[in-house]
């Protein structure tokens, strides 16, 4: 680990030129969508709700409209960047809920033990032994759609992984010399947690992150797809294939389009995430 | 074993309780049924009727107990889209989610447990590298997406299947596959990884420097010992259907309890949505549990425990 962090710059770039073309290809994927999310309302050559329902068109068939327009009218583009960044944002929003619950969770199971432990882990179990989106979609039912009802949602769906992955390695980390020592010199247990065992046991925390990314995204454009999600005139991935799923027939490129991107976004992450859990595997024997 | 499976059962009770429970909570949070019901022209004398009709101006442990009891005898009260019973509507679904889901875990079995032998039998070999491929692509492409392409390719382009309904049998096929695509593809990868796991044992070793054959080897002894992990993850694979369900019946306006439970969300019919909740639950809580016996039998450990032991 000490070595990683010295290395010096030409040996990053060595050890960079190890890695597999695929394991390239996906970061560089990522980083695309990344830039999309984060710049899409600067960089989308229309404004993506302005309708011109009269002039729908095949992709490069109306200039100025690289990939043609929707069946409003609507330039294609220009929607598939700002719904990129929404699917992203929720995502993100998502992910980040759900590992801060999660991990809380978890080290909270761990430091009390006893019936604490068991409440939380059996929750765990409980939520876990019901499919998400039929939770999801039953709370979206009782409580009526809202994007901020949607977005804790979607932070939920997985953390009960995350609480059992931090109790675990909590758990085992509290064996350890530095910890035991830390406790033994009189340090705080939420600062023992926080500056000493949650650095050293964030690698897998992170590598969990980026496995349940995927799913998040996943879970976003299936409930939008539903009409559960997602509401217009904001727009979304999966909401824009339910949209064009209705036009499949005559203009199959409004849902391959969005679809394609929710594919090679998902594909990109998971490969990585494989890849990072190999190696934090192989650091760990 | 029978106080394993026992523990098993009751937890599994536990977990059906609890759903119950939070539907009820949720449905008494989410607003006065009797206005939902009957909207916001209705006589305090009708609210009133109503309440007491339905029991609603009793202490909410009443209410619970009344809620409870009913639901043990099936009955949920009416839809509010066509006032229909709520069993009646969710009883005619039921065959139809089953049809498409059973038929879908039978290819799942079919095709992604011998892929996964395979590709981890021939390791490093164009067949394996196809199956993970195949694997990967299978996890990231969202169901409802895979259903949409097979109108597509099957529906539109090729004219051979129709793309949504259930009058024929022919319906179920775009369902069934779309379904089952998914799931070979978590399950082949899985079995890939415990068999590399199992082939690695001394005891196969063992049996292959004995002279065994190789068939005898996979079939007898590495399979049997992979089972125990794959029974689990095949238990997963059968909830993800369930789950799934909502997704691809809507995709195929297939009408089962997926579809309709969409249904009953977006038109806010919340007596259908808590039943049909329930019957999801109760359908989990069945898979796991089966997951748990199977489990118990196929392994020793837990097979030949004392009662007396756990």
């Amino acid at each position: 680990m000490t070595q990683a962090r010295t290395l010096p710059r030409w040996q990053f770039w060595t050890s960079a030129s190890r890695l597999p073309a695929s394991i390239w290809l996906c970061t560089i994927w990522v980083a695309v969508v990344v830039v999309v999310g984060a710049t899409a309302q600067w960089i989308s050559p229309y404004d993506y709700l302005q309708q011109a329902p009269l002039s729908a068109s095949l992709p490069g068939a109306l200039p100025g409209h690289l990939l043609g327009t929707d069946y409003l009218g609507r330039d294609l583009l220009s929607n598939i960047l700002v719904a990129t960044q929404t699917s992203l944002m929720i995502a993100l929003a998502g992910s980040a809920i759900c590992a801060l619950i999660g991990t809380s969770l978890g080290f909270l199971a761990a430091h009390f033990g006893g019936w604490i432990d068991n409440l939380i882990m059996g929750f765990a179990d409980a939520m876990a032994s019901v499919p998400f989106i039929i939770f999801a979609l039953g709370v979206l039912a009782f409580f009526g759609s809202s994007p901020l009802l949607f977005v804790f949602l979607v932070g939920v769906a997985s953390r009960e992984r995350y609480a059992r992955l931090t109790r675990g390695l909590v758990l085992s980390a509290n064996q350890d010399g530095y910890a035991e020592a830390a406790r033994i010199v009189g340090v705080p247990s939420l600062r023992i947690y926080l500056r000493h065992i949650l650095p050293n046991i964030a690698g897998p925390l992170i590598v969990q992150l980026t496995v349940n990314f995927p799913e998040i995204i996943l879970l976003e454009s299936g409930l939008s797809f539903l009409g559960s999600g997602i509401q217009p005139p904001t727009t979304s991935l999966g909401l824009m294939v339910a949209d064009g799923r209705n036009y499949v027939a005559i203009a199959r490129w409004l849902t391959a389009l969005p679809g394609l991107i929710i594919v090679l976004t998902t594909l990109a992450i998971s490969l990585l995430g494989d890849y990072l859990r190999d190696r934090f595997d192989a650091r760990l024997r | 074993m029978i106080s394993f499976i026992l523990a098993r059962l009751f937890r599994a009770l536990v977990v059906l309780f609890l759903t119950v429970t939070f539907v009820f909570i949720v449905l008494r949070m989410s607003g006065d049924p009797a206005e939902q019901m009957l909207g916001d022209l209705a006589s305090p004398e009708a609210l009133e009727a109503f309440r007491s009709n339905w029991g609603l101006n009793r202490s909410i442990p009443e209410q619970f107990f009344i809620y409870v009891t009913n639901a043990l005898r099936g009955d949920f009260g009416v839809s509010s889209a066509d006032g229909r019973q709520v069993f009646a509507v969710i009883a005619e679904r039921v065959p139809k989610t089953l049809l498409v889901t059973v038929s879908a875990f039978v290819l799942i079995m079919l095709f992604g447990i011998p892929a996964g032998i395979l590709a981890a039998v021939r390791r490093e070999s164009p067949a394996d590298k196809a199956v993970m491929a195949g694997a990967v692509i299978g996890y990231s492409v969202p169901n409802f997406l895979l259903g949409v392409a097979l109108i597509f390719v099957f529906a539109v382009w090729l004219r051979v299947l129709p793309s949504s309904g259930s009058s024929t049998g022919q319906h179920a096929i775009l369902p069934t596959v779309t379904f089952a695509m998914a799931g070979a593809a978590a399950i082949s990868r899985f079995t890939r990884s415990t068999m590399i796991d199992v082939l690695g044992q001394p005891y196969i070793v063992a049996a292959r420097a004995d002279g065994v054959p190789e068939w005898e080897v996979i079939l007898r002894h590495a399979l049997p010992n992979a089972a125990i992990p794959m029974v689990t993850m095949l238990g997963f694979s059968a909830g993800g259907l369930l789950g799934g369900a909502v997704l691809v019946e809507t995709v195929f306006a297939w009408p089962g309890l997926g579809s309709g439970f969409v249904r009953a969300v977006n038109t806010g019919d919340l007596n259908v949505v808590q039943a049909m909740i329930i019957t999801f639950t109760t359908f989990m809580v069945t898979i796991n549990l089966t997951v748990d016996i199977l489990y118990a039998v196929l392994n020793p450990k837990i097979r030949l425990q004392n009662n007396d032991a756990s």
